[in-house]
């Protein structure tokens, strides 16, 4: 975040148009985006998914994916047209002059390989420094990137090592070489916010102390802000607008830039309720031996929503499992409406199937991809009501009604409807069973920010109509914020602490929550840099 | 350890149901060597002296007992057909099947290795230049030679190298004294189609292994860091796909040693293969059993092998968390 950057032209891209293959035809996924990137500068690019962002990121390197190809445009690296390069010539500049961090570090490192071995590889074929050079520079750089037992850690394989520290491995591979210009993909997206302030940070630093120039791809504004000293912001493979950062967060020029932190703005005032929808007592659960809930009761006050908020691994999605009946408990009792629920799926009755509904996290796989519209909603119709013909038919569109899309939806197949529209028909499937208590399971986690919001409104909107219970399922701060009344905050299988909105959105917490809730990225450039100095006063 | 064990059971399954079948086949030995007019006494003498007579649980266990010392037992034919013959013709089930058994290994052996390289290397080039005519060629062609039965194969090369073009002999029969370069000329043909009923399988198998690889993306990520066509294929593709390749190419040396009981009988051989028709036919049960419990455990053996490999071959489960 130094101010004093070179003005040395580093890449220079004009007018780039990228076509894509799919669904049998071209499409445009870049229509005209210029970029330029001075030496050791920062450029973010943001966007929602779809607007470019990621291919504009490869074609920073004459790269694009199979089923895509530049139709135009220029691609400067250092006065070079990477466009006009023949795939062996690239090869030479790819991983050394310019290298890329992946979204899923995961799935980016070969899982045969030792991480040292994969850490050096690119610079092994410059072939300037011997390996055992390359390695104790690998070292040092694992230390910078304040990875645990930097001396060893490269003698792992990519399985024995946490995602936080694989994506910090990805940083210390892609720096190995010292290139010119690093291409950071989504590169937090797929970490908790806790795990993700370690390694913003320590990337930050590293890009910093070797003033290699860097595009940050993300979706997520916040990130971005602590990381760019610019920031362009694409839509459907247009540019919207460009600005310093600072300018950008205090005046958005356009309205889509605006709307795209209008979800933060979303607050619903809290509410409790004496009388309780859903009760578990003491519940421990297990998959296998390994148990992964640990004496759990948590309370959902009748009409109201309940926040289950938690890093992967808390439990959270566990503890919907028990309530649903997929996984029975080993202990505890679960109390719905005044009566014991069954452990087992099998043992309850139809009437209490249908009282609770879960909408999950990713709507494309929720729904059978052969089915219309009309028949994912029509069966719980026919299955729990036992309404039939024509009154079926009246029901589903009520439904599409409320959920605001209409019956010209009834014949279209799920691959026809947006992810936002998808994740609507979800909810009108819930619905249909006419319910008491709807588990949210991540469900706007999915999504953009824009479609986010919809969801979100909408969700609300029908609890004030028809007052049915939520539990709400979620890593998102912003989303407990704008929806709940209460929270649950969980941390290993435990609850932390569950209490009304404000009670556990202010001081005093306990050290869990305070670390979950400070770790939230917020639109300030420098709230990175704040937190790092408070945390390490 | 595990799986060793499981393979143990999976041969002793085998035993049994290799003992039962051939024991509950349509008439037996005697009644085949005596003719229909044998009178009921001699049958039942004969039955008496190889053991018939006993209940089959009784003959599995003495059966069984004798396996496992390395005994299978007397063969049934070329034994003294008259009482009171003069000396004991009758051969011990190893010393008929120990010199077969080499020779249908030699053929397999060379077979595979002929047909293992070479399907991976056109398997591996095929995936590198995907889509291309090359690729389809040799898809194609494998499609072709997967579906021949392996009589067929073997008749178009008697056709075309052994009628049309004399360089080969059409049978194959090599005894004990012939030299090994006598044996790989007298062999050309059944190796040939051996390794051509295989070849297209494992070609196809390792192709789709390593195309389904290719778009996992930490071969992007490998290619975005500069590694050449052959490095991503050979460095990050193939360590990966050594699992599904093994236990293709198990799958095809068993179909091999299986496949050279049709060729050898082809080219007259002297392999074991053959020598299992013929006892079949004869209904030599110590020998057919013998042979079928072979062939059982090769296939179980190939498989552990492969399973062995692909253990290896995976870090995940060579070095837990």
């Amino acid at each position: 975040m130094t101010l004093n950057k070179s003005k040395e032209l580093l890449l220079e891209m004009k007018n780039i148009h990228i076509d894509g293959f799919s669904d049998e035809r071209w499409h445009k996924i870049l229509k005209g985006v210029d970029l330029t990137l001075h030496r050791g500068e920062i450029l973010g690019l943001i966007g929602e998914s779809g607007a470019g962002k990621s291919t504009m990121g490869k074609a920073a390197m004459g790269y694009t994916q199979p089923g895509c190809k530049i139709i135009k445009g220029e691609i400067n690296f250092n006065g070079i047209d990477l466009a006009k390069l023949t795939e062996f010539e690239k090869r030479k500049i790819w991983g050394t002059k310019i290298s890329y961090v992946a979204q899923s570090a995961a799935a980016s490192f070969n899982p045969a390989h030792r991480l040292m071995e994969q850490t050096i590889s690119a610079a092994n074929r410059l072939k300037i420094n011997p390996t055992d050079v390359l390695k104790k520079d690998a070292v040092q750089l694992y230390e910078s990137l304040q990875l645990p037992d930097a001396e060893n850690i490269g003698d792992r394989y990519p399985h024995q090592v946490s995602g936080g520290q694989l994506q910090r491995i990805m940083t210390a591979m892609a720096m190995s070489p010292r290139p010119e210009l690093i291409i950071f993909d989504e590169p937090t997206t797929a970490l908790d916010v806790t795990t993700q302030v370690e390694v913003l940070s320590a990337m930050r630093s590293i890009v910093d102390k070797f003033n290699t120039a860097a595009i940050y791809i993300t979706h997520d504004l916040a990130v971005v802000a602590q990381m760019a000293d610019r920031i362009k912001v694409l839509r459907y493979g247009e540019e919207v607008e460009e600005a310093e950062t600072r300018d950008m967060l205090s005046n958005p020029k356009e309205e889509y830039t605006k709307s795209l932190w209008s979800v933060r703005s979303l607050i619903k005032p809290e509410e409790t309720n004496e009388d309780y929808m859903l009760s578990i007592k003491n519940i421990d659960a297990a998959y296998g031996s390994s148990k992964v809930l640990h004496n759990v009761s948590i309370d959902i006050p009748k009409g109201k929503t309940v926040a289950i908020v938690g890093e992967s691994g808390s439990g959270k999605s566990t503890t919907a499992r028990v309530i649903t009946g997929l996984l029975p408990q080993l202990k505890g009792e679960i109390i719905f409406d005044g009566k014991k629920l069954s452990p087992k799926l099998e043992q309850r009755s139809k009437e209490e199937l249908r009282r609770i509904q879960i909408i999950f996290q990713m709507p494309d796989t929720a729904m059978n991809p052969r089915q219309t519209v009309d028949e994912i909603i029509g069966r719980p119709i026919e299955f729990y009501q036992g309404i039939k013909g024509k009154e079926r038919e009246a029901k589903v569109i009520e439904l599409l009604k409320m959920i605001e899309l209409d019956e010209t939806f009834l014949d279209r197949l799920p691959s026809e409807l947006s992810g936002g529209q998808k994740q609507r028909i979800c909810i009108a499937r819930a619905l249909a069973a006419n319910p008491d208590l709807i588990i949210c399971d991540e469900v706007t986690s999915a999504l953009d920010q824009i479609v986010q919001e919809g969801i979100l409104k909408l969700l609300q909107k029908l609890q004030k109509e028809l007052g049915v219970t939520y539990i709400f399922i979620t890593h998102d701060i912003a989303t407990v914020k704008a929806i709940s009344d209460e929270i649950v905050v969980m941390y290993q299988g435990e609850v932390v602490e569950q209490g009304l909105k404000s009670k556990i959105l202010n001081p005093p917490y306990p050290d869990y929550t305070e670390l979950l809730l400070s770790s939230v990225p917020e639109m300030d450039p420098d709230w990175l840099t704040n937190l790092l100095n408070k945390r390490s006063s | 350890m595990l799986r060793l064990s499981l393979g143990l059971v999976t041969v002793f399954a085998f035993s049994v149901i290799i003992f039962s079948t051939f024991s509950f086949l349509p008439g037996d030995f005697a009644t085949e060597i005596l003719g229909q007019s044998a009178t009921k006494s001699a049958v039942k003498a004969l039955r008496a002296e190889l053991g018939l007579d006993k209940p089959p649980v009784t003959r599995y266990f003495d059966w069984l007992g004798n396996v496992f010392q390395g005994d299978f037992g007397s063969s049934f034919s070329g034994r003294s057909k008259v009482q009171g013959d003069q000396g004991d013709r009758s051969r011990e089930v190893v010393g008929l099947i120990v010199p077969r058994l080499k020779n249908t290994l030699f053929l397999t052996g060379v077979a595979a290795m002929l047909a293992i390289p070479l399907s991976l290397i056109l398997g591996i080039s095929a995936a590198l230049y995907r889509n291309s005519y090359y690729d389809r060629s040799a898809t194609g062609v494998s499609l072709v030679t997967v579906s021949s039965p392996e009589f067929f194969t073997a008749y178009i090369f008697i056709l075309l190298l052994a009628t049309l073009f004399p360089v080969f002999p059409t049978i194959s029969n090599v005894d004990e004294a012939s030299t090994l370069a006598e044996r790989f000329y007298r062999t050309a043909l059944p190796v040939f189609t051996l390794t051509l009923i295989t070849m297209g399988h494992m070609m196809r198998m390792t192709r789709s292994a390593i195309i389904n690889i290719l778009s996992s993306e930490y071969i992007e990520m490998a290619k975005l860091s500069g590694a050449s066509r052959y490095e991503v294929i050979v460095k990050h593709a193939l360590p990966n796909a050594w699992a599904p390749i093994s236990q293709v190419i198990a799958i095809n040396l068993a179909y091999m040693l299986i496949g050279s009981v049709v060729v050898e009988y082809v080219f007259n051989y002297q392999g074991i293969g053959r020598l299992m028709v013929g006892s079949v036919y004869n209904r030599d049960l110590p020998v057919v059993q013998a042979c079928a419990l072979i062939f059982a455990s090769t296939y179980v053996i190939l498989n552990l092998i492969a399973d062995l490999i692909g253990i290896i071959s995976n870090p995940r489960l060579l070095y837990p968390k």
